[in-house]
């Protein structure tokens, strides 16, 4: 039967190995050569996109590469999907924006930050993710 | 209770059911915003609502695996706790940093991470007031006359979660990143350092409600944790499929996540097992109720319903849905709720000194609470199923779908009020067992 002390190194040693690959997978994954996100245009309106998409908690409401909160719409393709008007309108709207019932908060930015927003959301609708992107969000070239 | 020290736990407790209740309330400010009823949208919207809910969620799991740790630990090590009136200063500074972040959610103060909302400069404060509270444990522990696996597994359990905290203090100009490491905290919490915790309490429950013998339990706590760590770590891959790493975690992240419900398994066999073999009758069946329910719970919301979406194939379709937060709600019941349930339920009649475990309101509390969870989990789950085929299959718009569904949100608003009744009850009895007292210490405690 199985002992205490080999009961100790079983959990000793399944999480030390287990742990080495762990960090050896993540140095692998963030190879120059592994990326997939187009690691080189994130420029300084990306980062300052990002910065507000924080702020502001947008995550509270919607989710981005499917994280998040699942109250509001999946805005991975969002651009695609609508158009940069489109979001430029939702953004900047006097009025809490709401067509179909639900209401996000008013937010009435200005041209500058709006730009870095659609900037950011650019940036997220080129990654490649696996598959995802053909699943999340119907895009409107996939329902013709 | 055998050191007075171990009253401080009771005040961990208290703040345990305060924190809970009112994360209970804003739970029900979402649901209602999800049937269109948004009245308050303009002072608590959707997304404060929800970051208040589900960090009071964490905050007071961690308080009660505070209160745990104080009560179980003198006990353990068999001495005082080092310094009582450092225990009390942690309490109220964790309080004073808990309620800050609160308030500053509702005034757009925060840093929009899910889960990790609370903003940096008060991160900072969490890490002093954690040091604090390892320092107690830690002083406690190496000074007292024996060091069991039972308390250096909750301790493991303890360090590594703070040490977690840090990757997720890290500024990343890249949302693939910063989503990447957020994980290491979220995910590794849960599924790794967190079951160390339960682990560690589950271990300590069992050895004073069933009696069996300490050496057994203890390896079978090995056994347990081994598996935990064997399948946890690397099945954080199960997140990494489509938030735009390689395509490597695919593998290796389907595989491992496949094998954690094992962890999850084990536990539930050990504590059915441990109870069977148990001579001992103890007399706070509610104690054991919630020990025992945790334990099979934590299997079915985290295991098996966890498994349920783990495999790529399934998770493109459900990811970031409401499956995710029919699991999210039952793992967290099962697993973390319970087990400090259980803990206190345990813990109060020895530090107060009055034996009240055999109220029927007591048992009340346990089956309102739990057919409530399980009805909501059930109305999330076929809300969630029904938005990926319609959302995820059919290509409809995402604010058609939810329209369609908002009818589910009126089941687990009705269950989500049954669920509420019975942690109502709970905490009555809490508060009617009165305060802790150093007479408890002549009354006999099992
Ligand atoms: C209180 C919740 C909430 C918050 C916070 C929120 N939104 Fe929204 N958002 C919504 C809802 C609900 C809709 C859909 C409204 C509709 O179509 O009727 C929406 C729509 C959108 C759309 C259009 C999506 C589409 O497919 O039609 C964009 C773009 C958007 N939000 C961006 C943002 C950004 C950027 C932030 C943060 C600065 C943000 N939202 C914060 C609730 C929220
Ligand atoms: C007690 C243990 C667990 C708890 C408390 C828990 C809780 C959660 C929560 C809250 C989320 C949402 C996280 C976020 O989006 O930020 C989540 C996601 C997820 N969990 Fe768990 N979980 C547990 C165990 C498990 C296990 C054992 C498995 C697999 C067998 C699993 C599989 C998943 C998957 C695949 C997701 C991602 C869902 C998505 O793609 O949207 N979980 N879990
Ligand atoms: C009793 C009343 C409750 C109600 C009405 C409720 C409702 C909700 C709602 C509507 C959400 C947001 C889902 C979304 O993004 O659209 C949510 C999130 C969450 N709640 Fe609750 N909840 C309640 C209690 C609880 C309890 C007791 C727990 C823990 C045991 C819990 C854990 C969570 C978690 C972990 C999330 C995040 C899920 C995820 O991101 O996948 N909730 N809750
Ligand atoms: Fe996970």
């Amino acid at each position: 039967m199985l002992s205490k002390s080999q009961a100790r190194a079983f959990f000793l040693g399944g999480t030390v190995v287990t742990f080495l690959i762990f960090i050896g997978l993540t140095i692998y994954s963030f190879q120059p050569k592994n990326d997939q996100t187009n690691h080189g245009q994130i420029d300084a309106k990306v980062v300052r996109g990002k910065e507000i998409w924080e702020a502001n908690n947008c995550m509270g409401c919607h989710t981005i590469l499917g994280e998040g909160a699942y109250y509001a719409p999946e805005l991975t393709k969002v651009i695609e999907r609508r158009g940069e008007g489109y979001v430029k309108a939702v953004l900047q709207s006097p009025i809490p924006w709401g067509p179909r019932g639900r209401k996000m908060v008013k937010y009435e930015m200005n041209n500058e930050d709006t730009e870095a927003v659609i900037a950011y959301l650019k940036w997220i609708g080129n990654i490649d993710l696996n598959g995802f992107e053909r699943v999340v969000s119907p895009l409107a070239k996939d329902k013709e | 209770m055998k050191y007075k020290s171990q009253k401080v736990a009771y005040w961990f407790f208290g703040l345990c059911m305060l924190l809970f209740a009112l994360q209970i309330v804003y739970g029900f400010i979402m649901g209602f915003a999800r049937i269109g009823w948004d009245g308050l949208h303009n002072v608590i919207p959707f997304n404060t609502a929800r970051a208040v809910h589900t960090n009071l969620l964490v905050v007071w799991l961690l308080t009660g695996f505070m209160g745990a740790a104080y009560y179980i630990i003198p006990e353990e090590a068999q001495r005082e706790l080092v310094s009582v009136k450092l225990a009390y200063v942690q309490l109220i500074s964790l309080a004073l940093v808990g309620v800050a972040a609160i308030v500053g959610y509702h005034f757009n103060h925060w840093e929009g991470r899910k889960f990790l909302e609370i903003p940096r400069e008060l991160d900072y404060l969490v890490v002093v007031n954690v040091l604090l509270f390892l320092g107690l444990i830690l002083a406690t522990l190496f000074k007292g006359k024996r060091k069991t696996t039972t308390a250096l597994v909750l301790t493991m359990g303890l360090v590594f979660a703070a040490l977690l905290y840090l990757p997720g203090m890290i500024w990343f100009d890249s949302q693939v990143m910063d989503s990447f490491f957020r994980w290491w905290v979220v995910h590794l919490w849960v599924e790794g350092v967190w079951e160390l915790i339960m682990g560690g309490i589950l271990s300590y429950l069992l050895i004073k409600l069933t009696g069996v013998d300490r050496e057994v339990i203890e390896k079978w706590l090995y056994v347990i944790v081994g598996l935990t760590f064997l399948s946890g770590l690397l099945g954080t891959g199960h997140h990494y499929y489509y938030i735009g790493v390689n395509k490597i975690w695919l593998i290796v992240g389907g595989i491992f996540s496949a094998l954690e419900p094992l962890a999850f398994l084990g536990m539930a066999l050990f504590a059915v097992y441990m109870y069977r073999k148990g001579e001992k009758s103890h007399p706070n069946k509610i104690a054991l109720f919630w020990t025992i329910g945790a334990s099979i719970v934590s299997f079915i919301g985290a295991g098996l319903l966890g498994f349920a979406h783990t495999l790529p194939q399934t998770n493109i379709y459900t990811h970031g849905t409401l499956v995710t937060a029919m699991h999210g709600h039952y793992a967290f019941w099962g697993a973390y709720a319970m087990i400090v349930l259980a803990i206190i339920s345990y813990a109060l009649p020895n530090v107060t000194g009055r034996k009240r475990y055999d109220k029927t309101s007591g048992h009340m509390a346990f089956w309102f609470s739990n057919i409530g969870m399980l009805g909501m989990t059930v109305a999330f789950g076929v809300a969630g199923v029904a938005q990926v085929y319609m959302e995820r299959k059919m290509k409809m718009e995402f604010m058609e779908v939810q329209n369609e569904i908002s009818i589910h949100f009126v089941v687990l608003l009705l269950c989500a009020t049954l669920f509420t009744t019975g942690i109502l009850l709970y905490i009555l009895e809490f508060i009617k067992y009165g305060r802790p007292t150093d007479e408890a210490l002549e009354v006999k405690s099992y």
